[in-house]
């Protein structure tokens, strides 16, 4: 056997013209922890994907060779019955089984032809758990009544269950606290000593670099460069700059803040503390403290689960968390939001990441949409809607941030990405506020919509509205922002203003916020 | 105007109302000419006043979402009250009224508290209510059929309007009724003047003048048609009206007002609804408590034209409200559905029972034909959608 245990060779992957991922090239050693590292949407998710058989074989160019033969995996089963099993960020365990029933999910230990075997699924699942450290754990226990940690660890035992020889592991510690995430790293080198190989993606740079024997960069859907323990530098900041290293074209429409200068504060929050809404004790945000004045664009940065979507809901009427603490003042005066109504009426608005499941009626028409928020503050008399006053209004925003569809009575579900952010874009715009806070308004959406959508945050701050633009993008904060705040963990790890914002800076504020936490 | 945007009324939305015609002339046919007899026609009315009103509130609880079980034994129970009250305790009849609406009222407000602010699946609360409603209407009975009921309580169901006969065509001809059909026809024609003119100013989209004339002529038949054969007979009874009324006022909240557009985004996507301000808890109490007080008012309609309350009264009722709903385009997972449709739908099951009854098919075979109906009405609903989009 050789001592490479997987290649890919020239991956490359088309979404409808647009190329995830383009030759990317990857070599993977036996018995080796192999780091996947790049930003959001750079292709390493669909590179995983490809590998386990997600996107069948012939949906891709190029070719696998796993132990030495040519891979060709048509569905996930597949490349499991090869001993790859890919570990998803969103745990695939069913909640109230018990924890040996959750490790032999889809494997089950049975006698005669199905009927479950439940003495030996008892005993096999306390041999496999011992492999991750929870030989402690009553089998019996159903899966829910676990922390996330613990179920993180299930998830390995039950590929471990499967007889695994390359475990591909998406953002293990995401969601895991400093212990139990290094509990985790732990477990990974001991699965090394047993000749296991694993591929881990990660944004979490400082694990990376203690875990991992070498690291795969990838770009905007292109390999950058390997680098390997021993033979080339393994810092952080090294890794950074294979991640950015990109040059921003004008992608982004001209701020021209001097020439709309920035007003009063409108909104400034103090103290803000906060729990996660089913665990009392876990801390989500603490002690933030930020502002934005009429005319500005502020950017909310950080990477995935690092609390900004949390921050801006518990701020929207206390969507999110419990045990909410710290003070709101808008235009100066201390205001008391209880709820998304309270939230309206002081003149803030939220649109949601998902604008799927949280902005948007799909089997509704688009001028219904667009008045869901105003309709009683701005469409009504009396409790009484007045449709035309509603049909006029939906007409003029259509027109103005230009949502292409044949009527304003077409179903919202039947719009492109790009055209129904628009459609959430005007339905928060009709409720006249002085605070937009969009959480990662250009998601899913194509290149022109984006355009467009940073045309109308311009626009919008023209006019004297405070916006706060959350995003995973860090190019996004630094062409369409005047200033940002980097949130990590909970808490702000740095302000940047205009000039100093770059992608090196704001990693730089989180790496460092995370040594400061270590 | 040159620039005027032009529309088409599109067939789809009048499916339901082409299809409900369709029976109606299917069983004329059938029946050689007895359904469309003045009697049969008032007994239309009457026997399906209930199943409409109950239509009406179910229709808001599907629009969430969700159904209400528990209707058919609310009915029972208020009409069980209302008849004891009157006829064992010797109350004034308004007074049982204002105490079966009371409890209706307790029963809706009962059921929204805990799926409102318990969150307990409807199903499941309204499952508990029907079996709680008929255990408690059997008891309070005891299993015995209370009555004779006053006239002064029958008449909500079984009266008349005072009427005017004179003699023509061979037989007595209600005047009232001619006249309540003129004005209706003349509300008519006036709304849709009206609503063409506010279009014109607005310059919105109107439809081609033939087609509104088609559309006025149509609904002005059968309106024509309905009160000709009721001023045949009796005129025109107390029942529609009351029926009338709370169609009209459903139709005006769930189309006109901002709380019925709640229901339709609640029902939509519930999320959603939440995070652009709508209470979404609030909505969904006050839907279930509406429930109760239009079942108060069904169970008060049945007891008066069975001149008695009996324990095993309502029973089924829910299910034939839910299937109006559905048959008149209510989509199950919410959001999607009219007053209009859910009546229409109503009068079609009705127009079914009674068809199929003068055609003296046993009511196992009717229940065949309705469950089929029902089944063969949303399939054809639900494929045509999927072809559209």
């Amino acid at each position: 056997m050789s001592d490479i245990i997987l290649e890919m060779n020239h991956i490359t992957k088309e979404f409808s013209g647009v190329k995830a991922l383009d030759d990317v090239n990857i070599k993977v050693k036996r018995g080796e922890i192999h780091a996947l590292c790049g930003e959001n949407g750079a292709g390493k998710s669909t590179l995983m994907n490809v590998l386990s058989g997600v996107w069948p074989h012939g949906s891709y160019s190029g070719e696998i060779v796993y132990n030495g033969e040519v891979g060709k995996f048509h569905k996930i089963k597949d490349s499991e019955d090869k001993g790859i099993v890919i570990i998803h960020q969103e745990l695939a365990l069913s909640p109230f089984l018990s924890i040996a029933e959750n490790v032999f999910m889809g494997n089950e230990q049975t006698s005669v032809k199905g009927v479950i075997n439940w003495v030996e699924t008892r005993s096999k699942a306390k041999e496999v758990l011992a492999n991750v450290g929870l030989e402690d754990e009553d089998v019996n226990t159903p899966v829910s009544s676990l922390g996330v940690g613990k179920q993180q660890l299930i998830e390995i035992a039950k590929a471990m269950a499967k007889k695994v020889e390359l475990l591909i592991l998406d953002e293990p510690t995401a969601a895991l606290n400093d212990e139990e995430s290094a509990k985790l790293l732990e477990i990974m080198l001991e699965l090394k000593k047993r000749g296991i190989t694993c591929i881990i993606i990660s944004h979490k740079l400082n694990e990376i670099a203690y875990v991992s024997d070498s690291i795969t960069i990838i770009r905007d859907g292109k390999t950058i460069e390997t680098l390997e323990k021993g033979r080339d530098e393994f810092s952080e900041d090294r890794v950074i700059k294979g991640m950015v290293g990109r040059e921003l074209t004008s992608r982004y429409p001209a701020r021209k803040p001097e020439e709309y200068p920035v007003g009063e504060e409108v909104l400034e929050v103090t103290g803000w503390n906060v729990f996660h809404p089913d665990d009392a004790d876990r801390q989500m945000l603490k002690d933030i403290n930020f502002h934005v004045k009429a005319g500005e664009v502020v950017g909310l940065a950080g990477l995935m689960g690092a609390g900004r979507t949390e921050l801006a809901m518990s701020l929207f009427g206390r969507e999110y968390g419990q045990k909410i603490s710290g003070q709101i003042k808008v235009h100066g005066k201390e205001v008391r939001i209880r709820n998304v109504k309270d939230a309206i009426n002081n003149g803030i608005a939220y649109t949601s990441e998902d604008r799927k499941t949280y902005g948007l009626v799909l089997i509704d028409d688009i001028k219904h949409n667009m008045t869901m928020a105003a309709l009683r503050n701005s469409f009504s008399k009396r409790g009484v809607v007045d449709k035309n006053e509603e049909i006029v209004k939906a007409e003029e925003y259509k027109k103005l941030i230009n949502v292409k569809a044949s009527s304003i009575n077409q179903a919202v579900g039947s719009l492109s990405g790009g055209n129904q952010q628009k459609v959430v874009l005007a339905k928060w715009m009709l409720t006249q506020p002085d605070i937009l806070i969009l959480d990662e308004p250009t998601r899913g959406i194509d290149v022109g919509a984006k355009y467009e959508i940073y045309c109308a945050i311009n626009d919008l701050a023209k006019a004297g509205k405070a916006v706060i633009v959350i995003s995973s993008e860090m190019p996004e904060i630094i062409g369409t922002c005047d200033r940002a705040y980097v949130i990590n963990e909970g808490q702000i790890a740095g302000e940047l203003n205009k000039e100093e914002l770059s992608q090196e800076r704001i990693m730089g504020c989180i790496m460092s916020h995370n040594r400061k936490g270590e | 105007m040159e620039n005027q945007k032009k529309a088409n009324i599109s067939l789809r939305e009048y499916g339901m109302f082409l299809a409900l015609i369709a029976i109606f002339i299917m069983f004329y046919f059938l029946t050689g000419g007895k359904n469309a007899s003045p009697f049969n026609i008032n007994n239309l009315v009457m026997q399906n006043s209930y199943v409409v009103i109950l239509a009406t509130g179910m229709l808001l609880c599907v629009l969430t979402g969700n159904i209400d079980l528990g209707v058919g034994s609310v009915v029972a129970l208020t009409g069980a009250i209302a008849a004891i009250l009157v006829v064992q305790k010797g109350m004034a009849y308004p007074i049982a009224f204002l105490a079966a609406l009371l409890v209706g009222l307790g029963v809706g407000m009962f059921v929204g508290f805990f799926v409102a602010f318990l969150d307990i699946p409807p199903f499941v609360v309204t499952l508990a209510t029907m079996l709680m409603g008929r255990g408690l209407t059997y008891t309070l009975l005891q299993a015995q059929t209370v009555g004779p009921l006053p006239s002064n309580y029958t008449q909500y169901a079984a009266g008349f309007l005072p009427t005017m006969k004179v003699q023509a065509g061979g037989g007595d001809l209600d005047m009232i009724s001619m006249i309540v059909a003129v004005i209706c026809i003349a509300l008519l024609i006036i709304t849709e003047i009206r609503s063409i003119a506010t279009k014109k100013k607005y310059n919105f989209a109107i439809n081609p003048m033939w087609q509104t004339v088609v559309q006025l002529v149509v609904i002005s038949g059968i309106i024509a048609f309905f009160f000709y054969k009721l001023a045949r007979l009796n005129g025109i009874p107390i029942v529609l009206i009351i029926m009338g009324v709370i169609v009209s006022i459903y139709h005006f909240i769930t189309s006109k007002t901002v709380a019925g557009r709640q229901i339709y985004a609640l029902g939509g996507n519930a999320k959603a609804a939440r995070l652009s301000g709508i209470n979404t808890k609030k909505v969904f109490f006050w839907v279930y408590t509406n429930m109760g007080v239009l079942a108060a008012v069904a169970g008060i309609v049945l007891s008066a034209r069975n001149a008695s309350a009996t324990p095993k009264a309502g029973d089924g009722f829910e299910l034939d409200a839910i299937g109006s709903c559905y048959i008149g385009g209510a989509a199950a997972a919410g959001g999607v559905g009219t007053i209009v449709g859910a009546v229409v739908g109503a009068f079609i099951m009705g127009i079914l029972n009674n068809g199929m009854s003068l055609m003296s098919l046993s009511t196992d075979i009717q229940k065949v034909v309705k469950g089929l109906v029902l089944l063969g009405a949303v399939t054809v609903d639900v494929l045509s959608k999927r072809k559209k989009g």
